[in-house]
């Protein structure tokens, strides 16, 4: 079967429609076929309906993300309660050791990044991945902090995701890859991101399925769930009406 | 519009910070053509080595200095197939809208 590559994490500037456009058309001529952006908190209904169109146009589908970045536990707990059910895709770039571990445990959590290249601030050890494995969290990479850090920074990354990677396969934790994307020129085709994880020593079929089957199965469960024939996991509303 | 020295200098480049000296000398790399309106180029390297490359060439932002991004359109032994396969690919028409995983309403 056919795979569906999916770029869960294209950060464009929303405001500036033009390059947010730019990016979908590029995405969708590389060759992905469902790419999330992130939205801020609270979108203009607006702003989203005319993403929607343009993905609709270039022929890619689109779904909603937001990313947090909660300071503590209970901040994040406050914000997945909120915003749970308005996105389709929730991450949370984690910046300490505390909301890195909230957010392995939630299953309302569907992502789980870590946005910076110094590994001193790198939580994805042996315990977070066991605790991730028990929920629905995914571990993000993004492609771009590789493609623009510079060499002493871009070694010291490459060997924490080196690790990290590890960590994640010996406990069955999904792993996805992004492209982390803020501009058109860091989009890359989906088989060449799939390479180049062999710079921290996912084999390839694993590789592919990073930029397929990972992202793709985290948009599929959560769209049910959103759907509002939903009511349980293996539960949903067939038939409404007095006489069914 | 990059020159032909700027584009293989800068491949060259990619690998070396990515494999060093001594990943760089399995690769033989070398270029066949390089087609400076349409913006291709075909370049040669070892079967062993193709992985290596792509990967360094994925992770290319700049060419002297200006941003630029390359992308693999093909792969292949001959340049006979690679030139077909750059042709389908700029043939290639827009698509239609695809019906697979469907958003929400």
């Amino acid at each position: 079967m056919r795979r569906l590559y999916c770029d869960l994490h294209l950060r464009p500037n929303i405001r500036d429609f033009r390059q947010t456009t730019s990016m979908i058309r590029r995405a969708a001529r590389l060759g992905y076929r469902l790419i999330a952006i992130t939205l801020p908190r609270s979108p203009a209904e607006e702003e989203s309906r005319r993403i929607r169109c343009a993905c609709d146009e270039a022929g890619i589908d689109f779904a909603t993300r937001v990313d947090l970045r909660p300071n503590t536990p209970n901040e994040l707990i406050h914000d997945l309660r909120k915003l749970r059910r308005e996105f389709e895709i929730v991450c949370v770039l984690c910046g300490s050791k505390d909301v890195s571990r909230q957010a392995a445990k939630d299953r309302r959590v569907d992502l789980i990044n870590f946005p910076s290249v110094s590994f001193r601030e790198r939580f994805f050890d042996l315990a977070e991945a066991e605790l991730a494995s028990n929920s629905l969290a995914s571990f993000e990479i993004d492609m771009e902090p590789l493609l623009t850090s510079e060499t002493p920074a871009r070694i010291r990354l490459l060997s924490s995701l080196r690790r990290e990677t590890s960590i994640a396969d010996g406990f069955n934790v999904p792993i996805v890859v992004s492209s982390g994307a803020s501009d058109e020129r860091f989009i890359r085709k989906p088989t060449e991101t799939a390479i180049t994880t062999s710079l921290f020593g996912l084999e390839r079929q694993r590789a592919l399925d990073t930029v397929s089957e990972n992202p793709a199965r985290i948009a599929r469960r959560n769209r049910e769930k959103l759907s509002p024939s939903f009511v349980a996991p293996g539960i949903r509303v067939v038939r409404r009406g007095k006489n069914c | 519009m990059f020159e032909p020295k700027e584009f293989i200098d800068e491949v060259w480049s990619a690998i070396i910070k990515l494999y060093g000296e001594y990943g760089a000398s399995l690769t033989w790399l070398g270029m066949i053509r390089y087609d400076m309106e349409n913006r291709l180029a075909i370049i040669r390297v070892t079967n062993a080595a193709s992985d290596m490359v792509r990967t360094a060439i994925a992770t290319m932002t700049k060419i002297s200095d200006k941003p630029a991004s390359i992308h693999v359109i093909a792969v292949s032994g001959t340049i006979k197939a690679l030139g077909e396969r750059i042709r389908q690919y700029s043939d290639q028409p827009a698509r239609a809208p695809f019906s697979g995983l469907k958003h929400s309403a």
